[in-house]
């Protein structure tokens, strides 16, 4: 491919040594934005990332201004609250990794968006969830915090302006569940991590049971960058749909796993060939597009376009743009059988069909990696993921499934493998127990 | 509620406030922001569900009672949960009857709910009463495909004494856990761990103290929670079933009570939104096993000749009861301490707190006709100050007659009113029910404010949102006379005052809150802590009061009641009677013959010591109990008297409501208190006609009830403002507990554990001037004896400690001789 396809914004102070340090992100222009923006009219503000067209990066690809538009202003019934905006840093989603890197490389970034964003929807209190395992990030985090208020970026009349913003950086527990944004308020409250009833969504009854919005860590990093560079220039990278540039996260067989700034909409072949291509040669099997919880793709959807509409035409999701490449070593029912440890344990326990469904599925899965399946546990495990998928709470079931019913959607082969030395009953055992001899 | 439509709404508009929506065909009425399940309910769909409950904030958390749904002509995309989605207009629903991807998802939730439940349903308690079994039937597939491992659990769990759980049968729907949140404000349990490893559970040494519990027993879904006391007794297809009203408080609270061949097997909330909603306190729940206690009297007895009580027939006992008090009624001749000839003449009736209205207004005429006496008084209670006569007033001007229908406060009124002011009462403690009730207020955050004139932020204070106006025991009076001007506006507008029955212990607090009532036109209601008081009361069994609550001293309204009694009008006494002080007082001074006592433990009194001397003083004494106690024990006659379980009758309650009741279990032999007094009427030449329970209810019907008289007391403030308490001496401020020593809770173990544990409570400030340390042992001390307890400090006023009034190492009367009011020796114990 001739055609660089890198566009670093988010990743263009990371080769920089120290790249974290505050001084180093003054020298390559941080914090401009936030000067250009306290300028401007908040409201001027929403309507520039509206017209940017900027979506979530967290997964669903929600239109950012829009979100920000839902906050009540005024001084009547739920406006007249406190508003509170939260970065939703518990990156914990399996294959992903852009978030924790972001915030090591260049947390200044994260703040400047912070305070832009808190500017915009007239927050005075931001709190940045941290995964609790990432703790040198949360350390490095919370020292920015610091020299951003030293620096008088943070805390009373900002620049001035006459703008005032506290940060508080919170260490989750490391929950999965907490990275769902009405479980992940319940826990910064102090409460059960679970998810939460809506509506009412955050944006009226939040943080406290005030206006809140719930952005992620690459949503807001890239605020300062469309207030210094305009709507224009970001709709110039990207798709019609799905602008801007994306990290993706590529890990697993290939040469040089890693972060990777591209526009939305790249495919995984322009990937991999800035990747190295597939480590030591070994032919592609399955990816996932972003993280375990979108639907698997294989080797044929190589030039699938790489942003929301994109994924979603090819069956799949973008999700957090996690890329798990696996090449031909790789079994589809292990993997299935791994995630689905994971779902198990993660799963909040909050509904019946992801409690319930996640014990039964993983025991289904794990007796037939050992040999012990038969051709009818996958006729049932698609009727559960059948009964769990939009039956659930929150997502986290219909994530949860997404690797079983895509794995025997296109390796359903290799599920029957397992199960054709198998007798007609369930288990060798039971067998055994009914003949008294060796089947 | 909307009614039901059927389809042909077509050309009808809409009525204001509703919405109009279509269910499985049926277009349907629904007023804004109904819960889709409830609109199916109406239309009587019933849609499976486990978390969901009308009385608790909607959780989705089964995602048992999935329908489809169409808004707007779009489909939505997912099945969706009737729990919690509210109807919108043009809605169109499709349950499991209409549609397969309904049928399909709850089929599929049932199944995966059903994969890790144990099938123990033949020893469960739950098996045949079980929503999880009785949906499973309906709604669940025919067979399980599930071949795994279930998850197990060590079981049961002792959550409480009284409370087991059974993790491995929980459904965790969260109602329990909701409902300690949201409606008792006891957090005690809670879920703990993730995934298909959460259980409920309690923290490390804080087990599931809450008063009502019990009420997470009956609403759990499936049978994981069970009560120890009921665990493994009975099948719920071999119970019988019978609805009741609650003995143990003047609630009124509906009850259930299920029996097996005779005995009762267990109780439950009934379900009465205008009252008790459908929860009750645990000692309602759990506390009858006095019915079967050792202590039960079932045949007459009779003073012999030994000087022992013998077992005696109905007709030997009743002459004897008969013959005394006739002759205590024509006066008896004795020899006084000087050999001194003396007479000394008339009948004491102390008809305690436990009657019906049927039978208060028995004793209440027995009194008047067969004895001739206004000397009868209802209350077993301490009655303090100068001015006995405070509370008698009181309760003719505010209390006496008002029910629901004639405006007086209901249990609605708590939970609506702007401001609720309890003075001297403790809501969770003396009424249950009531608490409930301004806990909902509470929790449903309407800005309704609770002001608690008390000694400390007890748990009924904290959980209310209440705001507590702090006053010396004794005080109250005063504190209230100089409320700030704020609280006073406040109670002009939208105010109900709640007073309870502790106010007789405070010299001038009746009349003060009467005053308070005066001037900003607060409504007031007086809640008693018995479930007999308030019928008692209009069924005139007082000194200054007669049947129907018109005074004594009313000549008309006594010649009006002779004619309905048809006696003559001079036969019944003018004169206002002695109270229940004044009858003792009389009695050990020998100016009465006999008493005639329903009921009253004489350690329930002001001076217990006192009471006991009267009691035995006495002449002639006759006492209709049902179990052993101090008066039986120096009684000439015992007659036996039913249970509520044996009895039909009704109970006022607080709001004058009348909560009538049929017998549960019929048991011959076993006679209310009004046959016991009309049998011993005929003994006397005296016909009460109040054979039955249903004949008294008819001439209490035919009397009629006077309203309250309204209008505010007088009082003199001529007390001055308390004195510091001298040094090494503090102000008692005492009541009761829920849970304690009382009598019906006898033989309950498992409850009595769920109590809470007796601390003496001091303010930090009086414990450092006394030398007190928290959790060591400290003495509250008369001239009469001294309590020892723990010490807890708590934001009491200066100079005042707390003890529970009747809790097990802390029987204040009975070993102080003194109550709520007086200054006591504190001291470090541990001699």
């Amino acid at each position: 491919m001739s055609q660089q396809p890198l566009a670093p914004v988010l990743t263009r102070n990371w080769p920089a040594p120290r790249s974290w340090s505050l001084d180093v992100y003054q020298e390559q222009g941080g914090y401009a934005g936030l000067r250009k923006a306290l300028g401007a009219d908040p409201d001027q503000l929403i309507q520039l990332v509206k017209d940017s067209g900027l979506r979530g990066r967290g997964g669903a690809g929600f239109p950012t201004g829009l979100k920000w538009s839902f906050i009540p202003q005024g001084t009547q019934g739920a406006a007249a609250k406190p508003h509170y905006l939260v970065i939703n840093a518990d990156e914990g989603e399996p294959g992903t990794c852009k978030d924790i890197p972001l915030m090591m490389a260049d947390p200044h970034s994260l703040i400047e968006g912070c305070v832009i964003t808190s500017y915009a929807i007239r927050a005075n209190f931001c709190a940045i969830y941290v995964r609790g395992e990432a703790l040198h990030c949360i350390r490095r985090l919370r020292h920015a915090v610091e020299q951003a208020y030293a620096e008088g970026y943070l805390g009373k009349d900002i620049l001035g302006s006459g703008f005032d913003l506290d940060i508080v950086v919170h260490a989750g527990a490391g929950a999965y569940i907490c990275g769902e944004e009405t479980a992940l308020l319940d826990s910064l409250e102090g409460r059960r991590g679970q998810p939460r009833l809506k509506p009412p969504f955050p944006a009226t009854a939040g943080l406290y049971a005030a206006p809140t919005v719930v952005n992620n860590v690459e949503t807001i990093a890239t605020v300062p960058a469309i207030v210094i560079g305009g709507s224009e220039w970001f709709r110039s990278m990207g798709t019609e749909k799905s602008p801007g540039p994306k990290i993706y996260s590529l890990s697993g067989h290939v040469e040089r796993p890693g972060q990777y700034e591209a526009p939305l909409g790249v495919t995984l072949r322009q990937l991999l060939e800035l990747a190295g291509g597939m480590k030591d040669g070994v032919p592609l099997k399955f990816w996932t597009p972003g993280g375990s919880s979108t639907p698997l793709l294989t080797a044929e959807h190589l030039d699938v376009p790489l942003d929301f509409e994109g994924a979603v035409a090819a069956g799949s999701m973008l999700g957090t743009t996690a890329l798990m490449v696996f090449n031909e070593t790789v079994s589809v029912p292990w993997a299935v059988m791994k995630w689905t440890e994971f779902y198990k344990h993660e799963s909040c326990g909050k509904c019946t069909p992801c409690r319930e469904g996640c014990y039964w599925l993983l025991q289904i899965l794990q007796r037939m990696v050992a040999g012990e399946g038969t051709e009818s546990d996958i006729d049932t495990m698609l009727d559960i993921c059948d009964n769990i998928l939009g039956r659930s709470f929150c997502a986290l079931g219909d994530g949860a499934v997404s690797p079983i019913t895509s794995g025997i959607k296109y390796f359903r082969q290799e599920f029957l493998d397992l199960c054709a030395v198998q007798p007609a009953v369930a288990r060798p055992d039971q067998l055994r127990d009914l003949v008294g001899t060796q089947a | 509620m909307t009614l039901i439509q059927d389809t042909s709404t077509g050309s009808r508009p809409v009525p204001e406030g509703h919405v109009r929506l279509t269910v499985d065909g049926a277009e349907v009425d629904a007023p804004k922001g109904e819960i889709l399940i409830r609109t199916c309910e109406r239309l009587g769909i019933i849609v499976p569900r486990f978390c969901d409950h009308p009385l608790l904030d909607p959780a989705g958390a089964c995602r048992q009672c999935l329908v489809e749904v169409e808004l707007g002509g779009r489909p939505m995309p997912k099945p969706q949960a009737s729990c919690t989605m509210t109807v919108a207009d043009g809605m169109v629903v499709k349950t499991q009857h209409t549609s397969h991807v309904a049928d399909k998802a709850q089929q599929g939730v049932m199944e995966l709910l059903l994969i890790n439940h144990p099938l123990d349903c033949p020893i469960c308690d739950k098996g045949g009463e079980c929503p999880l079994q009785n949906q499973a039937m309906t709604n669940g597939r025919e067979d399980s495909r599930f071949i795994e491992r279930k998850r197990t659990f060590p079981k049961p769990v002792a959550i409480s004494t009284q409370v087991l759980l059974d993790r491995e049968r929980c459904v965790l729907c969260q109602r329990c856990t909701r409902f300690t949140e949201q409606i008792a404000g006891d957090v005690f349990i809670d879920l703990l761990e993730r995934g298909s490893n959460q259980v409920i559970g309690v923290a490390e040494d804080k087990p599931f103290q809450s008063y009502f519990s019990g009420n997470t027993i009956q609403i759990c879904p499936v049978g994981a929670l069970t009560s120890a006391a009921y665990r493994f007794r009975s099948r719920p297809f071999d119970l019988v079933s019978t609805p009741g009203v609650s003995e143990h408080d003047s609630s009124g609270a509906a009850i259930r009570t299920d029996t097996r061949r005779g005995a009762v097997m267990r109780r439950l909330a009934g379900n009465d939104p205008e009252v008790n909603e459908e929860w009750i306190d645990d000692k309602t729940r759990f506390a009858f096993r006095y019915l079967t206690s050792q202590g039960r009297i079932t045949t007459p007895l009779v003073r012999g000749e030994s000087g022992e009580l013998e077992s005696a027939s109905w007709t030997d006992a009743l002459r004897i009861a008969a013959e005394g008090l006739l002759a205590a009624r024509t006066g008896v001749t004795g020899t006084g301490p000087h050999g001194e000839q003396t007479t000394c003449q008339g009948v004491g009736v102390l008809a305690g707190g436990r009657l019906t209205y049927e039978d208060a207004y028995a004793y209440a005429k027995f009194a008047r006709v067969a004895l001739r006496t206004n000397d009868i008084d209802f209350r077993a209670r301490p009655i303090g100050g100068a001015d006995r006569g405070e509370e008698l007033r009181f309760l003719a001007a505010h209390v006496v007659g008002t029910t629901p229908e004639n405006g007086g406060v209901t249990y609605r009124d708590l939970e609506t009113a702007a401001t609720v002011l309890c003075v001297a009462l403790d809501p969770e403690e003396e009424a249950s029910s009531v608490f409930l009730r301004l806990r909902k207020g509470a929790w449903a955050a309407t800005g309704q404010r609770v002001l608690h004139l008390g000694q400390w932020s007890t748990p009924s204070v904290v959980k209310t949102s209440a705001t507590l106006i702090p006053a010396v025991p004794g005080t109250e009076a005063d504190v209230l006379a100089g409320l700030a001007d704020e609280v006073l506006d406040a109670l002009r507008t939208d105010a109900v005052i709640l007073v309870g029955e502790r106010a007789a212990e405070v010299p001038g607090l009746y009349a003060e809150v009467s005053a308070l009532a005066g001037r900003t036109g607060a409504r007031v209601a007086w809640i008693p802590r018995r479930a007999g008081d308030r019928g008692a009361l209009d069924a005139g069994a007082l000194p200054t009061l007669l049947p129907g609550g018109h005074p004594v001293s009313d000549a008309a309204a006594r010649s009006a009641l002779a004619s309905a009694w048809g006696i003559a009008a001079g036969d019944l006494p003018a004169e206002p009677g002695r109270d229940t002080e004044a009858i003792l007082a009389a009695a050990t001074a020998g100016e009465l013959a006999a008493l005639v006592v329903g009921g009253v433990d004489p350690y329930d009194l002001t001076d217990p010591e006192s009471a006991l001397v009267a009691l035995r003083s006495v002449g002639f004494l006759v006492s209709l109990e049902l179990h052993t106690s101090a008066v039986t024990e120096l009684a000439d006659v015992v007659l036996p008297v039913a249970p509520d379980v044996n009895r039909a009758g009704s109970y006022l309650n607080w709001e004058g409501r009348r909560r009538e009741f049929a017998s549960t279990l019929a048991a011959p032999g076993m006679l209310p208190d009004c046959r016991v007094l009309d049998t011993l009427g005929v003994e006397m030449d005296v016909d009460l006609f109040v054979q039955t329970p249903a004949a008294a209810a008819g001439q209490l019907a035919a009397l009629g009830t006077r309203p309250a008289s309204g209008g505010s007391d007088q009082r003199e403030r001529t007390h001055p403002p308390a004195a510091p308490a001298p040094a090494g001496q503090a102000y008692l401020a005492t009541w009761r507990r829920l849970i304690d020593d009382s009598t019906l809770t006898v033989d309950e173990p498992h409850l009595a554990g769920t109590g809470r544990v007796a601390y003496l409570l001091v303010g930090a400030g009086t414990a450092a001037r006394l030398g007190l340390a928290e959790g060591v042992a400290a003495a509250v001390a008369t001239d009469r004896g001294a309590i020892e307890l723990p010490v807890k400090l708590a934001d009491l006023p200066d100079g005042v400690v707390w003890l529970p009034g009747n809790s097990p190492g802390s029987a204040v009367r009975t070993t102080l001789g003194v109550g709520h009011g007086a200054l006591v020796t504190v001291s470090t114990g541990g001699n």
